[in-house]
């Protein structure tokens, strides 16, 4: 129940911002320090949650094979590789490691 | 060509992980169908995965989300669209349609971008959704496969091309600190909210040190051409 209440609430919110910008009169959002705000806002959420899927199991702090699969898909973006190839080096690796025991 | 296999591959992702948080075949299809924003649907499959009370997740899928509404706000102008079309369009408002359409030359052009990009997207990345969560019902364990990297490995690569000055990433090393660190102390799905205070806090600082906090914000060139 608890996971449709979620899903309901995302639904409506994530389509009232789309609908917002299509609605809403151009200079509202055009505020420079609004720009900036809503461009860092998925810096933040992202990273934080990067780090979060990476290296916490529950409450606590783990460094294990996600760890590892991350940095090989670190890697391969530095490397410029495309999407695809960044999302598989982080699985292949991944289950690589913990194959072996990691 | 290269954007469809992107979101077909993140749309089989979604479905991994969305089955993998424990999420049913219906509600993982029935948030590709209607929220159709990937980043958003990661976020909030990760929080509950991660324990997270209903209301911090959609927060943070909504945070998420709000970037969109920028997008609404270009596209409404470029593509003018009639006023009754626009509650149907605004579904297919995402990063793909708008950089498609924005890069067209006319606006005929960019409501056809804008059309073919949505459809081909929304069915693509529906169908995905639905493989991918079949898929990770059918292998149990996608702990085993690895399949668990999959969620921040396409969060990664959606948050590396945003990393292109030293505020942003001031902001992404703020936010991972205050994410990790208070991870063990605030109920699960909190940590995530304060980080993402990391954008207004490094703002704020950087308002601070120059001494001028409005005038000092750098223009990224779009709010130039609109007049």
């Amino acid at each position: 129940m608890n996971i449709w209440i979620a899903i309901g609430v995302t639904v409506l919110g994530c389509y009232a911002v789309k609908l917002a910008g299509l609605l809403v009169p151009a200079g509202v959002l055009e505020r420079p320090l609004v720009r900036r705000l809503a461009a860092l806002l998925p810096v933040a959420l992202l990273a934080a949650l990067t780090a979060q899927q990476t290296f916490a199991d529950g409450q606590t702090l783990v460094l294990d094979a996600r760890g590892v699969g991350l940095a090989a898909a670190a890697v391969a973006l530095m490397l410029r590789a495309p999407f695809l190839v960044v999302v598989g080096a982080a699985v292949v690796v991944t289950a690589g490691v913990r194959a072996l025991g990691g | 060509m290269g954007v469809g296999t992107a979101v077909g591959l993140s749309g089989f992702a979604f479905g991994v992980t969305s089955a993998g948080s424990g999420l049913t075949l219906l509600q993982t299809c029935v948030l590709s169908l209607l929220v159709f924003t990937g980043a958003s649907q990661f976020a909030l499959v990760g929080a509950l995965a991660a324990g997270g009370s209903p209301f911090t997740a959609a927060a943070g899928a909504f945070f998420l989300g709000v970037r969109n509404a920028f997008y609404g706000l270009r596209l409404s102008q470029l593509l003018a669209l009639p006023r009754a079309v626009r509650p149907f369009a605004a579904q297919w408002v995402i990063d793909e349609t708008a950089a498609v359409s924005l890069a067209q030359p006319t606006r005929r052009s960019a409501r056809i971008g804008f059309l073919v990009t949505g459809l081909s997207l929304y069915v693509l990345w529906n169908l995905t959704t639905l493989l991918g969560a079949l898929g990770a019902e059918a292998i149990g364990d996608t702990g085993a496969w690895g399949l668990d990297a999959a969620g921040p490995a396409v969060f990664l690569a959606l948050l590396a091309p945003m990393l292109r000055t030293g505020t942003e990433r001031m902001v992404a090393g703020l936010a991972v600190l205050l994410g990790l660190g208070l991870l063990p102390v605030l109920p699960a799905g909190v940590p995530v909210l304060v980080a993402a205070l990391a954008a207004p806090a490094v703002l704020w600082a950087q308002g601070r040190r120059r001494g001028t906090p409005h005038d000092g914000v750098p223009h990224d060139g779009v709010s130039r051409e609109d007049r």
